[in-house]
């Protein structure tokens, strides 16, 4: 078994008097897609938070590539090779796809006062990102607003991974998307996998995980249910263990198995 | 399924040129210089597109159009500066405090007044940037403050006058002065007039001596402007902070260092417009941009800035400010009262932000 990129060890998070997580272990192997799953306020949002930067652990460590870390900012995650990708996507509907491609982090060419941003080379590169992903523009300098909510997505995933992402969160990226299009984020997730990037997919959706998990981790009030292997572990046990069993299986009795 | 979408989408149309123009922001403020170069071609005295008559409405449009510039970018970049017309008296005051009460040279006291200007916008942009406020309800209040201050420091510096005169008189053989007063290339004026390429007087002077410096100054920030916001990483900055400051943040974008960059250099641009004026008039006074934040404004509108920022263009805010001159010099052209400035003013405004509002639709391909 290859040794994991990113480990989380007994991650604790305090907010006041308000325990987020009480001791959440998790890790994520080169190439494997690592699902996390929970319900709403299990704390998926603040452990990813804490796992790229934003929040600090109150207790537990951060271990990356075998050497332990603390990330002071999103910053120094992204520095790190952890690069996630929001739900609002950091992407800004009125500029094009190349230069929300490259916010930020925009190419240069030329010297003193005639230094300047490189269209040609942001626009090919960015056409050329999107081709790899599946995806044909018509010109890079189309505004991301006439995209789709999946093409959003895949923008900003291709962006993490040219900016030389090893780690990639993704934080719910399917939970607003039509059918063909979710086929399309979870295709592209499988591409990036492929790429020997660590992905790890943050979902309330058991069905996507199943897609293209290859591990899963159930987040619920704030602790770990344990991580399942593919292949040993059904969708139902997953979406029991997520809702806290008990009530969830009389629910699924009443509605016909449909949830 | 994805391959399928890999390969060209039937579904999209290949796109006309006309669509695609209409999707630049400064179509609107070109569109509107057409029409109103037409309107006054039919209505105006043939005196009006003579080269002193171009002159004579530029030199407004160009001086509006300085702070225009700034004004739009600033817009780009999300925020408003509402204090714009207050810092051009309130820079004047620095200006001429400095020439006439302290007899600095201008190479000194155009640097302090920049400075001073430079620190008021920061003011500006720290109360902003720190407390989140709008910066509109911000910068209102900096509108009465900086009047205020103006008034109240010119009579200081006068000795209870609220206007400074003995301006032309310091600057007299300074060598900056000609950078920011009187008209540019009189020499080559002289020559067009002598090789009877321009309009004479009788006794041979040309009738038009020079460009206004204003207009160059003009021409060359709309130049560095445009140069910045459309070939460099700050300017794509610029737009991603607009358009959204938490993405551009997460991205990466130093947000809070743009806007401050932003606030100074719009207010930098009131500087130079009072130096300017105060040069040429040789004097100021506390009325000096008396409600030239609006126009400004008006004008970054027109050309097609969106006033939840994150769009427009240095060079429709150019268009957009010399629409302003052509009419407001036009007028007296025609035999219409002068007076239908203002309403022109308005309607003008109203349609821009009904067009804008279009075109920004068409951009997102929102429906």
């Amino acid at each position: 078994m290859t040794q994991p990129i990113v480990e989380m060890k007994e991650i604790q998070k305090h907010f006041g008097n308000v325990i987020a997580l009480a001791g959440v272990s998790f890790d994520v192997r080169p190439g494997e897609c690592h699902c996390l799953l929970g319900d709403n306020g299990a704390g998926k949002s603040t452990f990813i938070k804490t796992m790229s930067g934003v929040h600090q652990p109150t207790k537990g460590t951060m271990v990356v590539d075998g050497e332990d870390v603390t990330f002071a900012s999103p910053r120094d995650a992204m520095n790190a090779g952890i690069a996630t990708v929001y739900q609002d996507l950091a992407m800004i509907p009125l500029m094009s796809v190349a230069r929300n491609f490259f916010m930020g982090r925009e190419p240069v060419k030329g010297k003193g006062l005639f230094k300047r941003y490189d269209a040609e080379q942001a626009g090919r590169v960015t056409m050329e990102e999107m081709r790899k992903m599946g995806i044909n523009l018509r010109e890079a300098d189309q505004a991301v607003g006439t995209l789709s909510g999946g093409e959003r997505q895949t923008v900003a995933i291709a962006r993490a991974v040219y900016f030389g992402a090893k780690v990639l969160i993704l934080d719910e990226p399917t939970s607003a998307l039509g059918v063909r299009q979710t086929a399309n984020v979870l295709a592209t997730i499988d591409r990036v996998r492929k790429q020997g990037i660590g992905v790890v997919f943050i979902t309330h959706n058991v069905r996507h995980a199943m897609a293209v998990g290859d591990r899963f981790t159930v987040l619920n009030r704030g602790q770990t249910l344990g991580t399942a292997e593919r292949g040993h572990v059904s969708p139902e046990e997953l979406q029991d263990m997520m809702a806290g069993g008990q009530e969830m299986a009389q629910l699924e009795g009443s509605l016909g198995g449909t949830v | 399924m994805t391959d399928q979408t890999a390969q060209s989408d039937e579904r999209i149309k290949s796109v006309p040129l006309m669509t695609r123009l209409m999707t630049r922001p400064e179509l609107g403020a070109i569109a509107g210089v057409i029409l109103v170069t037409i309107f006054f071609l039919f209505t105006a005295d043939s005196a009006m597109f003579t080269l002193a008559g171009v002159m004579n409405f530029m030199a407004p449009a160009a001086q509006l159009g300085i702070l225009a510039i700034g004004a739009a970018l600033l817009m780009i970049g999300g925020e408003f500066d509402l204090s714009l017309g207050s810092m051009v008296a309130f820079a004047g005051l620095i200006f001429g405090a400095c020439l006439t009460v302290f007899g600095l040279p201008l190479i000194l006291a155009i640097p302090v007044t920049l400075i001073f200007a430079g620190m008021m916008g920061s003011v500006n942009g720290q109360i902003v940037i720190r407390t989140g406020l709008p910066s509109f309800i911000v910068t209102l209040a900096f509108l009465f403050i900086l009047r205020g201050l103006s008034l109240v420091g010119l009579k200081w510096a006068t000795g209870g006058s609220t206007q400074m005169r003995g301006i032309r008189e310091a600057v007299e053989n300074d060598f900056l002065a000609p950078f920011f007063s009187g008209e540019a290339f009189p020499a080559l004026f002289t020559k067009l007039a002598d090789w009877g390429m321009i309009a004479t007087f009788k006794n041979g002077t040309p009738k038009v001596q020079g460009v206004p410096v204003e207009i160059l100054w003009f021409v060359a920030l709309t130049v560095a402007a445009t140069w910045i916001l459309l070939r460099t990483p700050f300017g794509n900055w610029i737009f991603a902070v607009g358009g959204d400051s938490n993405a551009a943040s997460n991205s990466g974008v130093p947000v809070r260092r743009v806007k401050m960059s932003l606030f100074i250099l719009t207010a930098c641009c009131a500087a130079l417009l009072a130096i300017i004026q105060v040069l040429d008039a040789g004097s100021t006074d506390a009325r000096r941009g008396f409600q030239k934040e609006f126009e400004a404004i008006i004008a970054a509108v027109i050309g097609g800035c969106l006033l939840t920022g994150g769009y427009g263009s240095a060079i429709g805010a150019f268009f957009g400010s010399i629409i302003f001159g052509m009419v407001l010099i036009g007028l007296t052209y025609t035999g219409i009262d002068q007076d239908w400035y203002l309403v022109f003013l308005g309607g003008m405004l109203l349609l821009a932000v009904l067009f804008n509002n279009m075109i920004r639709k068409r951009v997102t391909g929102e429906r």
